[in-house]
């Protein structure tokens, strides 16, 4: 999880399209600090009719058309102590949807309650619903990782290894070979609802560079085309690259399973050894083709196994036949 | 396990030259080295990965290094960052 992940982070979220959440600050500029630490909504109708036990005031106070409604009735009516007190709360930030404008004397509550006052042209429905996709992101357990990430025929492969094995050269090889990067050297992963990992870079302005060694900062997206890079990808498959060890003991067969886990979700692990003469790129390619053929429900390994048990069966069966003397 | 902690002095904070010669000199030590901001934690002898740090002026970083070298390595990184990698 992002520590302190502020009111003004959240109007700073750079998300697009079908994500965007189109806040902008009413009033209570000073409540921008304040930290936003539960990823949840509270629709604050009980609280404004002057109910205010299990008052969820940490979340993210959402009005919509009825709380707006009812606001003005109160304020018609002259009733503001609900208000008032409901801002006595330290409230992590108040939303009002479809671009409700909330009269001055609430405005001037919240100004002198330093919290902030933001208004979505969202619909309270569709607001909440990009909130909490945004929330879940943010405040998924996350870890910044030494690693490359890259996309090959469409599967992301964390590349990882010493400092000096070798990945940043391999995926820039890939990435001539026409496929993706996501991020070099720093990679973040983020696991999304427990079930899969979500990997990007660090820092979207500084993404889509490469240090190489004797050629320096690289920029990917410049060099080989908007083609060649992405902001994020699902991690399926790992990649550890070591230098090649006489003693160590690799897979031969590919029959045997090995997976990491990392923020409690498995990755399949290939490790895979580094020497002059093995062309690294291209072994990747391969792993990332096979992997795609698993998921596709054919496993080469497996199914080859099955092959010479079902040919050393036949062969028994053929023994048995043919040393059998006919009895008629 | 040696850690130290210092604050960035320079005004310009660590851009590219500053997290090369963190680098270099990182490179001449046999120990694992890593910078910690916040909630992020890098290898120190990876150029883009300090730049990722977005360490700007009066940041406090962590110095952890680990290995047989670990003292002397600390105390060189720490000397660049006291030298204000030789800038203002």
């Amino acid at each position: 999880m992002k520590n302190n992940f502020t009111v003004l982070d959240l109007i700073d979220l750079d998300l697009k399209d079908h994500n965007a959440l189109n806040l902008k600050c009413l009033a209570g500029r000073k409540g921008l600090n304040r930290i936003i630490t539960d990823p949840e909504i509270n629709r604050p109708g009980l609280t404004l009719s002057g109910f205010f036990e299990e008052f969820a005031y940490h979340r993210i106070q959402l009005f919509g058309r009825g709380e707006m409604a009812y606001l003005n009735m109160l304020e018609e009516n002259n009733i503001m102590e609900a208000v008032k007190k409901m801002f006595s709360y330290q409230l992590s930030c108040c939303v009002f949807s479809q671009s409700a404008n909330p009269s001055k004397q609430i405005l001037e509550i919240a100004e002198e309650s330093g919290c902030s006052i933001l208004q979505t042209t969202h619909t309270s429905a569709e607001f909440s619903a990009r909130l909490m996709r945004a929330l879940a992101d943010i405040f998924a357990p996350q870890k910044t990782i030494h690693g490359t990430l890259v996309e090959v025929f469409g599967i992301g492969v964390l590349l990882t290894g010493g400092s000096g094995v070798g990945k940043s050269e391999t995926a820039l090889e890939l990435i001539e070979r026409g496929h993706r990067l996501i991020a070099d050297d720093t990679v973040v992963l983020r696991s999304v609802n427990g079930n899969f990992l979500m990997g990007s870079g660090r820092n979207e302005m500084l993404g889509h560079h490469m240090e190489i060694r004797g050629l320096g900062i690289l920029n990917i997206s410049h060099l080989f085309g908007v083609g060649s890079i992405r902001d994020k990808k699902q991690i399926q498959l790992l990649i550890e690259l070591e230098t090649w060890d006489r003693e160590a003991i690799y897979d031969r067969i590919g029959t045997g399973d090995a997976s990491k886990e990392m923020l409690d979700v498995n990755i399949p692990l290939i490790k895979m050894p580094v020497k002059a003469g093995r062309n690294i790129p291209i072994l990747i390619e391969v792993a990332a083709m096979n992997e795609r053929l698993k998921k596709l429900g054919y496993y080469s390994a497996q199914e080859f196994d099955n092959n010479v048990l079902k040919w050393l069966e036949s062969k028994n069966a053929r023994n048995l036949y043919s040393n059998n003397s006919d009895i008629f | 396990m040696k850690q130290e902690t210092v604050t960035i002095k320079n005004r310009a904070g660590i851009h590219a030259r500053p997290s090369a010669l963190i680098v270099k000199t990182a490179n001449e030590y046999d120990s694992e080295i890593f910078l910690e901001l916040d909630d992020m934690r890098i290898n120190a002898k990876s150029i883009m990965g300090i730049i990722t740090l977005g360490a700007n002026y009066k940041s406090i970083i962590q110095i952890i290094a680990e290995g047989d070298d670990e003292e002397a390595a600390v105390t060189a990184i720490v000397k660049l960052f006291e030298n204000r990698f030789e800038e203002e």
